[in-house]
């Protein structure tokens, strides 16, 4: 018989682990995909219905023809609001409700790669939402997009990922502790960002400051710099795009680190209060 | 005396809702909740209507169309809210509280228990729609005199359309017996079906005229219809902005809400008992999916 002594286990690096876990946590929600594969009807024909009703509006105001083109790009990133809010920041309360985040605090791993991990897992389902709606959106509405700048538009895409991403993560740390508040602050912060962040109209029209204010959630500037990409010769641009991206990978760097800071304060807390384990309060 | 089991199951199902619903926050800070969301959400087309009027170099030009979405918007709420809520007692009961399977050994009926649950969702939304209303004619000037507005008709046509989307409710909650609690998309997609295809925030005929016949037998449709004949009047502008619905007389609109509502029900049940039927059937009472 052998035995094995703490000797013989080489544990693995610190990254080879952390990735593991952004695999490990991607894995089960790519298997849920696959399980239930009624999602692919619910995410990409049925969103396309509440959109196409902001686009009829704007057809029955008789708007300009980029008008519903900017409906079609804001819905499609509604996709990434809703997954930053549902299945990111308010994962880690419905975790702790399930029984799982105690397991996530006891593994020798960031809570960050938990938390990519369920940004990776998610992404696919959130991209394949996204896309359906801006072609579904192109077939049906007749939108044309003209791009002014190929890598302007993916540098701008990317960096609002980042950084919607990192805020999600930074959010996380508070729904960590909550109870079901975390539940109504993700439904509170759904029409209400729409409307501050510009998601149907342009946020320019808010004037300077509230658009200013505005711009700390990461969509409204990625939204307005997309449109201004994919609209050519159409002034409602708030600021410059190559500025609108230079925010971006500040509020990329920014939430990111803050994200870190925030997690581990409030697990902190959280273990001094007595809360991670806290279920159904 | 079954009756009185009935009326019981009501009745604490009604109140378990309304403490979950409120009971996280103080009563304050639940007001302030309740008011901004559907608030905000009336706001994205109140800009959108504004911007695009000054855009234009003009201002507003339109009474009429901003009173009929305005309205119709408002009213959506009970749509919206009521349809989620119902839905999500499933997954909320099954998945987060695990208490589904308890509810299913009690006496109590589990078709009268979701009834009373949603019973909150409705009070709650119902602050909503009254504080936009409000909001609407004093803040934005819509021109909704009260005594102008026909209450009898309003409180009838509201009962009728509740009653509707209760219906409707229930039939998703019977869907979402097999559905995975990541399926959340699908009661904001049937909401987005009433909201395209129902008139609420643009007249129907603004739609392609292959759709005219599908609007033409939801009755939400003629829910909001006779809603807006109830604020506004039947001659008003608003009342008669949708050229399709223009046509009807009130008692037509209320006859074609009732009777697509009972149909509404009957059918509502049957999904209802098929998919608790199946739910029990392959074992998925107590099913978690916390992907």
């Amino acid at each position: 018989m052998t035995t094995i002594t703490s000797l013989d286990y080489k544990r693995p690096s610190w990254i080879r682990m952390n990735v593991q876990a952004v695999f490990g946590r991607s894995l089960p929600r790519v298997i849920g995909a696959y399980r239930e594969p009624s999602w692919i009807f619910f995410e990409t024909v049925l969103p396309i219905l509440g959109i196409a009703a902001y686009v009829y509006i704007y057809k029955a105001m008789g708007a300009p023809d980029y008008y519903m083109g900017y409906v079609i790009i804001g819905g499609a990133m509604t996709a990434y609001w809703l997954n930053v809010l549902w299945s990111m920041a308010a994962q880690f309360y419905w975790e702790k409700e399930m029984g799982n985040l105690e397991l996530y605090m006891m593994a020798p791993i960031s809570r960050m790669s938990i938390l990519g991990g369920m940004a990776l897992g998610g992404m696919f389902a959130t991209t394949v939402r996204a896309v359906s709606t801006i072609i579904i959106g192109l077939v049906i509405f007749n939108v044309t997009f003209v791009i002014v700048d190929h890598i302007l538009l993916v540098l701008v895409f990317a960096f609002t990922i980042f950084a919607l991403y990192g805020m999600g993560m930074m959010f996380a740390s508070l729904y960590m502790l909550w109870g079901r508040e975390a539940w109504h602050t993700s439904n509170l912060l759904t029409e209400p960002i729409y409307l501050v962040s510009g998601f149907y109209f342009p946020v320019k029209y808010f004037g300077f400051f509230m658009a200013a204010a505005a711009s700390f959630i990461p969509i409204t500037l990625g939204l307005d710099g997309m449109r201004q990409t994919l609209f050519a010769n159409v002034n409602t641009g708030f600021l410059p795009v190559w500025m609108e991206l230079v925010v971006l990978i500040v509020l990329s760097l920014v939430f990111i680190v803050l994200a870190k800071y925030m997690l581990a304060y409030m697990e902190k807390l959280g273990k001094r209060e007595g809360r991670l384990t806290m279920r159904w309060q | 005396m079954a009756m009185r089991n009935l009326w019981r199951t009501f009745k604490n199902s009604a109140w378990l809702g309304w403490q979950m619903e409120s009971n996280w926050a103080d009563p304050y800070l639940f007001a302030i909740y309740s008011i901004v969301k559907p608030i905000a959400g009336t706001l994205i087309l109140v800009f959108m209507y504004i911007f695009l009027s000054y855009a234009g170099g003009g201002g507003p030009t339109n009474p009429s169309l901003f009173g009929y979405m305005y309205l119709g918007n408002a009213l959506f709420m009970y749509v919206a809210q009521v349809l989620f809520g119902v839905t999500w007692v499933i997954h909320d009961d099954r998945e987060h509280y695990q208490t589904l399977k308890y509810i299913y050994i009690s006496p109590a009926n589990f078709y009268v228990y979701i009834l009373g649950r949603s019973v909150s969702k409705i009070a709650v939304t119902t602050i909503g729609v009254i504080v936009t209303i409000i909001f609407g004619v004093t803040a934005l000037g819509i021109q909704m005199p009260l005594s102008n507005i026909s209450w009898p008709l309003m409180l009838l046509g509201m009962s009728i359309g509740l009653a509707c989307i209760i219906a409707f409710g229930l039939a998703l909650a019977g869907v979402s017996f097999l559905t995975a609690r990541h399926a959340g998309g699908m009661n904001e997609g049937i909401a987005g079906i009433f909201y395209l295809f129902c008139g609420a925030i643009f007249p129907i005929t603004v739609l392609p005229s292959w759709s005219w016949p599908l609007a033409s037998v939801l009755p939400i449709t003629y829910w909001l219809y006779v809603m807006r004949v109830a604020f506004f009047g039947l001659g008003s502008g608003v009342a008669s902005y949708d050229a399709m619905l223009a046509g009807y007389d009130i008692m037509q609109g209320l006859l074609i809400l009732t009777v697509s509502t009972l149909i509404f029900i009957a059918l509502s049940f049957v999904i209802f008992r098929f998919g608790d039927y199946m739910a029990r059937k392959k074992g998925l009472i107590d099913m978690t999916t916390g992907y």
